[in-house]
């Protein structure tokens, strides 16, 4: 299972990328994308809207099952990414390039408190 | 241990998703459960249904059967199948099933995985109980591959050269024996024992349900494989039976339902002073009328419809019983049991985890033959 070195995990299976502006790009991990199957339907936050940590702010739906995207810290979200409306295939794809949503972390060192990836990889070794 | 078919080893091999399904180790995808929907919609794809139990019957068989089955296998002509639901005194559904005649007193069932035991177990019961002089012969050594699609008897006739003839003059629901040993020509593959290859499926696509030695059930995967047919796994199978309006038992209906309110009323024949066991059930219902009635719906919002969700409809609340996104028609739709009175083109409502979303109801099959129908 793919787990990119550059990201931060969580147990719920989203990834975050600290961009260079100090924003932060959220995803789903390849571990989830591979769990749910096909991907048909993405609902994403409204921009402008303000997330507690472990909020449930995004939906992620396949053929199988629907599974909630929380957001990984707490934030205000900058930037959704609207052509996975037309194309959630793109996240099986390649589940670290289709991005979810765009967060201005309300604080700057959350996202260091996060699981690196060698710990997400002991995560999903305990689930298979 | 969950219990593996002949093709366990094969399936593995090819990298498949293995789940629990009802005890069976099955595939439920070899990669794209929609690639592997596609296929079998444009050309052709297989699944391994050897899970599913054939049964074979002989000797005082058509009465029993016309005792044991709401449809009525007098109807049938020798080599031709029906669809049939097999009922409990309260007129609840047991199991539903696929009955072949195939000659004289012989006559084939195909009944489903996760009930098999219970069937059997209530055949012979039944025929205990009423004294029916009746063999029933639960076949285990058996593998059935189901290849579905509009090429499905092409591809089944290149690789099968014994077999060719007869799976292309094949008629909708009929079935017909093969022995390769009697075949005249090349029998590649075939080690001896009878196939049986019958024109019906799960899929609303043309196609065949094989029925063959265990033995010889990779050999003819793999042969199929390499002549284009895709493996599918179980996800693509329920997506295209949903599309193709077809119950799944143990969701759409079971013990607790009457196949009124199934959307099965047309397999139950009434016509015929028949004593069929669910029979007086059945109608006591249809004199107390205001049945529940299973309907096709349309999602007309963004999101999927899943089985057990709320419906909100002007005579009252109902539930879906099977609800997916259709690959065929780039929306959700489902299957629901609703309250009398709710009619084709009504508006309702459905609670999408604690969001009304807007559907409408629609007629079912949505998609038959590669065509939508909605």
């Amino acid at each position: 299972m793919n787990v990119p070195d550059n990201l931060r995990y969580t147990t719920s299976h989203e990834w975050l990328r600290t961009e260079a502006d100090g924003n932060v790009t959220v995803g789903i991990t390849d571990f989830a994308q591979d769990a749910l199957g096909d991907l048909v339907f993405v609902e994403l936050p409204a921009v402008g809207r303000s997330l507690q940590a472990g909020e449930a702010c995004a939906v992620v739906e396949s053929v199988k099952a629907a599974s909630d995207v929380y957001a990984p810290i707490a934030g205000e979200v900058v930037a959704v990414n609207d052509e996975l409306k037309d194309k959630p295939e793109a996240i099986n794809d390649n589940a670290f390039a289709a991005w979810l949503f765009r967060l201005k972390p309300a604080n700057a060192g959350d996202a260091a408190e996060l699981l690196s990836p060698e710990a997400y990889k002991q995560n999903i070794a305990a689930q298979t | 241990m969950l219990k593996r078919t002949p093709l366990y080893d094969t399936h593995v091999a090819a990298g498949a998703k293995m789940v629990d399904f009802g005890g069976w180790d099955m595939p439920v995808n070899y990669g794209s459960q929609i690639e592997e929907h596609y296929a079998v919609r444009r050309r052709a794809g297989m699944f391994d249904t050897s899970h599913m139990r054939t049964v074979d019957f002989s000797g005082g068989t058509r009465d029993f059967l016309r005792a044991l089955l709401a449809n009525d296998v007098s109807k049938l002509t020798p080599g031709k199948a029906l669809y049939s639901c097999m009922l409990n005194e309260a007129g609840g559904v047991i199991d539903d099933l696929i009955a072949y005649w195939i000659e004289d007193d012989r006559y084939r069932l195909v009944v489903n995985a996760s009930t098999a035991n219970k069937d059997i177990a209530w055949m012979q019961r039944v025929a205990g109980e009423r004294g029916f002089e009746v063999r029933i012969e639960p076949r285990s050594d058996l593998a059935m591959i189901a290849v579905q699609g509009p090429r499905a008897r092409e591809l089944i006739g290149q690789v099968l050269p014994f077999a060719a003839a007869t799976t292309a003059d094949l008629k909708p629901f009929g079935g017909a024996f093969i022995d390769p040993a009697l075949t005249p020509g090349p029998s590649p593959g075939a080690r001896g024992g009878a196939w049986f290859i019958a024109r019906t499926g799960y899929t609303g696509e043309d196609g065949c349900e094989c029925i063959l030695p265990g033995h010889d059930a990779a050999h003819f995967w793999n042969k199929l494989k390499a002549a284009g047919v895709a493996p599918c796994g179980l996800g693509a199978r329920d997506t295209l039976r949903l599309e193709g309006g077809m119950n799944l038992y143990g969701q759409d209906m079971d013990e607790s339902v009457s196949p009124l309110e199934s959307g099965l009323a047309w397999t139950v024949d009434m016509k015929a002073d028949r004593d069929f066991i669910g029979r007086d059930a059945l109608k006591a219902q249809r004199a107390r009328g205001n049945l529940r009635q299973l309907v096709g719906l349309k999602l007309l919002d963004k999101g999927v419809l899943r089985a057990h969700q709320k419906v909100m409809t002007a005579p009252g609340d109902g539930e879906i019983t099977s609800g997916t996104f259709s690959p065929t028609l780039g929306f959700s739709i489902a299957l629901a049991r609703v309250p009398a009175g709710v009619a084709v083109g009504d508006a309702v409502e459905v609670d999408l985890r604690g969001k009304p979303v807007a559907a409408q109801v629609v007629k079912f099959p949505f998609v038959r033959n590669g065509k939508a129908l909605i």
